[in-house]
């Protein structure tokens, strides 16, 4: 038996192994024939096929560096990742994103879109009972997503459903969604965290306040800012999801204790690792380390509609006058990535992987300087580490590069409380954060697009606008790549956002924690959805 | 003994006004923080029109002393309404919290009291002795180092290198007392840490200025054990200065360990004020400040009238 076929039947059996169709006796024989040794047989069984399959079973303890005594049960108010993990633990949604990026069914069982894309139709998967027992149908469906619609919803995610026209239900089993404009990614966005499928309430409303789901995890006690209980819903309709038998999910907010208490074993993983120390942490064998590359990025916009930033050479010269590395080594210790000033991360679908990388050059900096018609630029950049953790020192990072170029960036340190009503988008120049979207067109949409409330440096541009709608309608693929490459390369050059780093998602698990890798890179914690793909070994 | 009773009528009576001077002092901090409860809690999400159906919802929108009437009016018959985030009743967010700091407070003085009097009185015995030194630095070491670093400290060494007690002390409500006094040890052992050296230190003071004095002399020379001059003589004079300080720090048990809470993740009122302070959720600010309050009004009103009753002078006035 040569090298190579030997390899293939390893391979092959640890596969079967793992897929749980073939038992240890077998796979022991297997792996003999192939001349291993029973010790190292046994030991790959132990190591590479036993871990790697789902087990059931178990109490499964997450510590996250978010939650405050005032998270509420509302979806529409959801925005930290305790409540992100609670609801996605919950419910389930319409769509999901996968690990890969891309959109699979759920309580949707398949969708179909009219040829402009304004037209939606998703069949609604038939069993699938809430934890009261109750039937999902159509009407749940449409009160769970008219809950972030009309005038008085107090809903987060109302701008991303704004463009709905009508939703009506056809037949018991069936939503149509009727769109303004065409839609390419509207599947993408109802699988918004926001938007969970929960009951309807006789008037047409959502039940919230009950905190009924249809998801894997019943919930059984919810104390805000401290703790969440949660124990296995025995009628899930997934079988290959929800392996744990109860949850429990602290909130410790202090990142020393969190760490403490994965260290000291208390809790089974931890969110939001502290970049200071995790040198220590990784040389712990028990706990392992994971770095996800996501769509979580930093931003400083400039507001484009105020002078000296009404000036597009400014603006260029602003871009070439950071050194983007030295802020991802020293603020995220490495974990991250540097950033090419339009918000698509390396990992997503349609990023302009071929747009050249805008490089630290203080003498180009000076000389689009001299074509703006300055010698020298002195500009407020008012920050708050309430836009990112190191903000403050990115900023004077961020300083410190801009010298050379005869731009004087007057850092002003503003108080972390009222940052987002006081300082962003008031002050002309600040520090921002965005967790990305999984669609290029939902990111674009939410932070770029004319006249949108969050567009954060009152970005103007007419072709960009144009390429957006266009491809927002478009469903040929390699279309919408070059309409999103030529809106990337707008942002990069003429955009009024600096976006020097992507972060990555950095979180710990002890050894005992089973997981199928790859993790999704849309939130933290594969995709804030632990609680349903992971399992424990032991 | 009328007097005493009076006295706790009158004292009461002023306290139910200091009450109301700091709910209107509270109201206005918070009205004068940048930002309102809508901001707060769409943070970056907000958009215009969700704050305002917020504020709308909410009542945030009236006039800020309508709305301090408006809560006056509730709080007068027992109503301190609803948390603006959760809609839960400020009752029943602030009641089991404040049980578990009461738990941990009681812990931690059933401890540090006894401990902090029996070194106060062995050091001002055995004054200027090696014992007397030791204990001085020890106390003052602690209670001059930050309580959170404190804290790092004791879980570094007693649950991570040596897993003797857990690192964090969630509590669950199906745990027994054991259990509880397990899991809370190391945070109480904290707070004894901190607030041993200032009663240890009073009692010391309290005691050694008795010593000097003629009666205690006196009693010197007529032949009375040592041991029956301090516990006869000496003590009875000096619990007046001794209860006020453990009062005062029963009362900074209460109302002053948010650190230690967040550092041991402690489901406990500190927690939920700074919590509620950053959401602007007035209703809770103003309810746990008001605890606070009272629970200082209280603890001296208890210390006077302790130094009352252990001092014959003053219960029996000419």
């Amino acid at each position: 038996m040569n090298e190579k076929v030997a390899q293939g039947i390893v391979s092959g059996l640890l596969k079967q192994g793992r897929s749980n169709r073939i038992s240890r006796r077998e796979f022991m024989q297997g792996m003999i024939a192939t001349g291993m040794t029973v010790a190292s047989a046994s030991s790959l069984w132990s190591t590479q096929v036993m871990a790697q399959s789902p087990k059931k079973g178990g109490h499964f303890r997450v510590a996250k560096g978010h939650g405050g005594t005032t998270d509420t049960l509302d979806p529409g108010h959801h925005e930290n990742g305790f409540t992100i993990a609670m609801v996605q633990g919950v419910n389930n949604y319409l769509t999901e994103v996968d690990a890969a990026g891309g959109v699979v069914p759920e309580i949707a069982e398949s969708w179909e879109a009219s040829e402009d894309a304004s037209t939606w139709t998703f069949k609604i998967r038939e069993g699938v009972t809430f934890h009261n027992g109750k039937d999902l149908t159509a009407e749940d469906v449409i009160a769970s997503i008219n809950h972030h619609r009309g005038e008085a919803t107090q809903s987060a995610a109302k701008p991303i459903l704004a463009d709905i026209s009508e939703i009506k239900a056809d037949g018991s089993h069936t939503v149509v969604v009727s769109l303004n404009g065409g839609n390419a990614d509207f599947p993408f966005i109802v699988s918004d965290y926001h938007i969970p499928i929960k009951p309807a309430n006789a008037d047409g409303t959502m039940d919230w306040e009950s905190g009924v789901g249809c998801g894997a995890y019943v919930m059984k006690k919810f104390d805000p800012g401290v703790r969440l209980d949660l124990e296995k819903n025995p009628d899930y309709w997934k079988s290959d999801r929800g392996h744990f038998d109860s949850i429990e999910q602290i909130a410790i907010t202090d990142p020393a204790s969190r760490t403490n208490a994965l260290v000291s074993g208390e809790a089974d993983a931890i969110d939001r690792v502290d970049l200071k120390t995790v040198g220590l942490l990784s040389r712990n064998s028990a706990i392992k380390i994971h770095q996800v590359q996501g769509t979580l990025h930093y931003t400083f916009p400039m507001n484009m509609g105020v002078a000296p930033f009404d000036n597009v050479d400014v603006r260029r010269a602003l871009k070439h006058a950071i050194n983007r590395q030295e802020i991802v080594d020293k603020v995220l210790q490495g974990y991250g990535s540097i950033g090419n000033d339009h918000p698509i991360g390396p990992g997503q679908q349609f990023y302009a992987k071929d747009l050249p990388q805008t490089p630290y050059d203080p003498d180009k900096a000076k000389a689009f300087l001299k074509s703006a018609g300055m010698d020298s630029l002195t500009v407020d950049f008012n920050v708050a580490d309430a836009a990112f953790a190191g903000a403050v020192d990115a900023a004077v990072l961020y300083a410190e590069h801009a010298k050379p170029a005869g731009i004087n960036i007057n850092v002003v340190r503003e108080p972390n409380d009222g940052y987002w009503g006081n300082v962003w988008m008031k002050k002309p120049f600040v520090a921002s954060y965005w967790s990305g979207r999984p669609t290029v067109d939902w990111m674009f949409a939410t932070a770029y697009a004319s006249g949108v409330p969050w567009n954060e440096s009152f970005f103007e541009h007419e072709r960009f606008n144009e390429l957006l709608v266009l491809g927002r309608a478009e469903l040929d693929e390699a279309k919408r790549g070059e309409i999103y490459y030529e809106a990337q390369k707008i942002m990069n050059d003429e955009g009024a956002s600096v976006v020097p780093m992507f972060a990555a998602y950095v979180f710990a698990t002890s050894d005992k924690v089973g997981y199928a890798e790859p993790f999704s890179s849309v939130w933290d914690m594969d995709g804030e959805r632990a609680f349903e793909r992971w399992w424990l070994n032991s | 003994m009328n007097d005493v009773l009076q006295i706790i009528v009158k004292r009461l009576g002023l306290g139910l006004i200091t009450l109301l001077v700091i709910s209107i002092i509270i109201f206005g901090a918070v009205e004068l923080l940048p930002g309102d409860l809508a901001q707060a809690i769409l943070g970056q999400a907000a958009t215009e029109e969700t704050v305002a159906a917020m504020r709308e919802e909410l009542g945030l929108d009236r006039p800020a002393p309508v709305r301090y009437f408006a809560w006056l009016k509730g709080a007068v018959v027992g109503d301190f309404g609803n948390s603006l985030a959760s809609g839960i009743p400020v009752t029943e967010l602030i009641g089991p919290r404040f049980k578990n700091t009461l738990f941990l407070a009681v812990y931690a003085a059933i401890i540090a009291v006894p401990i902090a009097i029996m070194l106060g009185v062995l050091a001002a015995l055995y004054r200027n002795s090696v014992f007397d030194r030791v204990a001085n630095v020890l106390t003052l070491t602690s209670i001059s180092s930050p309580e959170f670093f404190l804290g790092y400290i004791l879980v570094l060494f007693l649950a991570v290198k040596n897993s003797l007690f857990p690192a964090i002390s969630s509590l669950s409500d199906d745990m027994s007392l054991a259990d509880k006094l397990h899991r809370v040890f190391l945070p109480a052992l904290t707070l004894v840490l901190v607030v041993v050296a200032h009663m240890m230190r009073m009692t010391r003071a309290a005691i050694i200025n008795l010593l000097a004095s003629p009666y205690i002399e006196m009693a010197r020379l007529k032949g009375t054990p040592q041991r029956k001059v301090i516990t006869h003589h000496a003590l009875p004079n000096a619990w007046a200065p001794v209860i006020n300080v453990v009062a005062l720090n029963l009362a900074y048990l209460i109302t002053g360990v948010v650190l230690v809470e967040v550092v041991f993740v402690y489901p406990g009122i500190g927690q939920l004020l700074v919590d509620s302070v950053t959401k602007r959720d007035f209703p809770v600010v103003q309810a746990c400040c008001l605890v606070f309050a009272a629970t200082y009004i209280l603890l001296n009103l208890a210390a006077d009238v302790g130094s009352i009753l252990t001092n014959p002078r003053l219960r029996h006035p000419k």
